[in-house]
């Protein structure tokens, strides 16, 4: 009953001062690091506010805690340009046209009508954790809430690409959405799959995540599903699949959301020139997400700590946990396995000192990838996937 | 008025989707500081950059290099398109670099990384 009041009386207090509006410190290196949280976008609750339009929203990390399906209200939202704030879910119709036998105009009950699928999957944006990178680089200055994991639901994408009838001679998939550009020449957003991916049996579009249909701000009606994968290729309000015979030169494949061509996406700050590649692939992360950097621990002789890890491409085979900045290790007991594109809870007990501590995670993927200690970096801010140190002090 | 028979239709049929979903985002209508006497005016940036984005998309950066300012501005114009005039372009470089190098760190510089590996 205390706490209630307590609640109460706190909220009292919000509603008569909005001018003390919580907000939150992202501790990214030289700033600027604090942001406010917001109640302002329908649908979603205390987000941290990155940008107001086009609507950068973050997930902070405590929801992370609380399960490993992110809630609707609570999932992270991104978007590159100005998007309609009104749909009419019954007009809506998925165009699939190109290099395709029947071109199709398909509507959502048309889409209901096909074989529904259940996937659990992480999306996470390829510049998650970018304001963290050292040298810091220019770009939207996440910290590591640019992910989420939902259940989501719809259709694969290779039962629509076969109503359609590929073509021989087809090589990628285009996929783009009701994002506009405010300038006509800009680049309208589009990504592409190569065929055999796009035909793969677990590339989807859905239309549910966590049994809700999926909010405005995260693509509804309907949006690509690209487990293991980043989430540019996630189009949002996918509204025209495009069956191309060459590979696709559009901007947002071409220029942006390139990575460094070597095997994790890194190179040596400073490098003036180096081949690239499209971004694709996802590898292991893991957060503590029990306790906030920073924080004043009371000490006790068992310590118990959890977060979640995710593999990435692959599962969760394993994760260890240190109290000493990775002088030693404990294997951590891992929670229900959902599926190995979801995340997956860890939890484990540490004997702590009293005193400052660096705490860790670390994540083995079940395709034999260690999260590594130091970190990669690259231009654009992208991949990051070292072991995250969350300094706390144990008093 | 539509949103709540929306939700109210939902309640008898919770299987069908709702048919015209709406929302209404709050308004971006923080406008860049001006900076003060003899510094660079804030009326390029405020009236090129807003149509766009809105002012945390610059105000949440990191510091960059007068450089690295002017680069943005040329990607904002070359690859985004933004109409933005040569005059306006170097005012708008101005501002950015004026209000970079006023910013006090929010803690010390760290010194460049070491090599990633």
């Amino acid at each position: 009953m205390t706490d209630r009041r307590q609640f109460l009386a706190l909220t009292a207090a919000g509603l008569a001062a909005p001018a003390l509006a919580a907000s939150t410190d992202l501790r990214l290196p030289g700033g600027p690091s604090r942001r406010p949280l917001t109640e302002a976008f329908p649908g979603k609750r205390g987000m941290i506010l990155q940008r107001t339009a086009p609507p950068l929203l973050e997930t902070p990390l405590s929801v992370f805690n609380a399960g490993v399906f992110t809630p609707n209200d609570r999932f992270y939202v991104r978007w590159h340009w100005p998007f309609p704030t009104e749909i009419d879910a019954g007009a809506f119709r998925l165009t699939v046209d190109g290099h395709v036998e029947r071109p199709l105009a398909l509507s959502l009950a048309d889409l209901a009508r096909l074989p529904q699928v259940e996937i659990a999957a992480v999306n996470q944006c390829s510049g998650n954790s970018r304001g963290l990178f050292e040298p810091r680089v220019a770009g939207a200055q996440w910290a590591h809430g640019a992910m989420g994991n939902a259940l989501w639901r719809g259709v694969r994408l290779k039962d629509v690409l076969d109503r359609a009838g590929v073509r021989a001679g087809a090589v990628a998939v285009r996929a783009s959405g009701l994002d506009a550009p405010p300038v006509d020449e800009a680049p309208d957003f589009a990504k592409s799959l190569a065929l055999d991916h796009a035909r793969d049996g677990e590339v989807m579009l859905a239309t549910h995540m966590n049994g809700a249909p999926l909010p405005l701000l995260n693509g509804f009606p309907l949006r690509l599903v690209v487990p293991g994968w980043f989430s540019t290729y996630w189009v949002k309000m996918l509204d025209r699949l495009e069956v191309l015979d060459k590979p696709d030169d559009n901007y947002w494949m071409a220029k942006a959301y390139l990575v460094p061509d070597t095997a994790d996406g890194g190179i040596a700050p400073g490098t003036a020139s180096f081949p690239r590649r499209p971004i694709s692939r996802m590898g292991p992360r893991s957060f503590i997400t029990s306790v906030a950097a920073g924080a004043r621990v009371p000490l006790r002789p068992d310590y118990a700590l959890g977060g979640i890890a995710m593999g990435g491409d692959a599962g969760v085979a394993r994760v260890e946990v240190s109290g000493d900045g990775g002088a030693n290790w404990v294997d951590a007991r891992l929670g229900l396995d959902m599926g190995r594109y979801s995340f997956r809870r860890f939890d484990a007990v540490l004997q702590p000192a009293r005193g400052a501590a660096v705490l860790m995670a670390r994540c083995t993927s079940t395709a034999g990838v260690t999260q590594p200690l130091t970190g990669l970096w690259n231009p654009g801010g992208y991949m990051r996937v070292q072991v995250e140190p969350l300094p706390v002090d144990f008093v | 008025m539509r949103g709540v028979l929306i939700v109210a239709g939902l309640l008898l049929v919770a299987a069908a989707p709702p048919r015209i979903v709406a929302i209404s985002l709050p308004a971006a209508t923080a406008m860049f500081a001006e900076l003060g006497p003899g510094q660079p005016s804030a009326d390029a940036i405020n009236n090129n950059c807003l149509a766009c984005h809105s002012t945390e998309m610059v105000l949440n950066q990191p510091h960059l290099t007068p450089a690295e300012w002017a680069g943005e501005v040329t990607k904002m114009r070359q690859v985004y398109k933004a109409p933005v005039s040569d005059a306006d372009a170097a005012a708008i470089t101005a501002w950015l670099v004026a209000h970079d190098a006023r910013r006090r760190p929010e803690t010390p510089p760290k010194s460049p990384a070491k090599s990633p590996g």
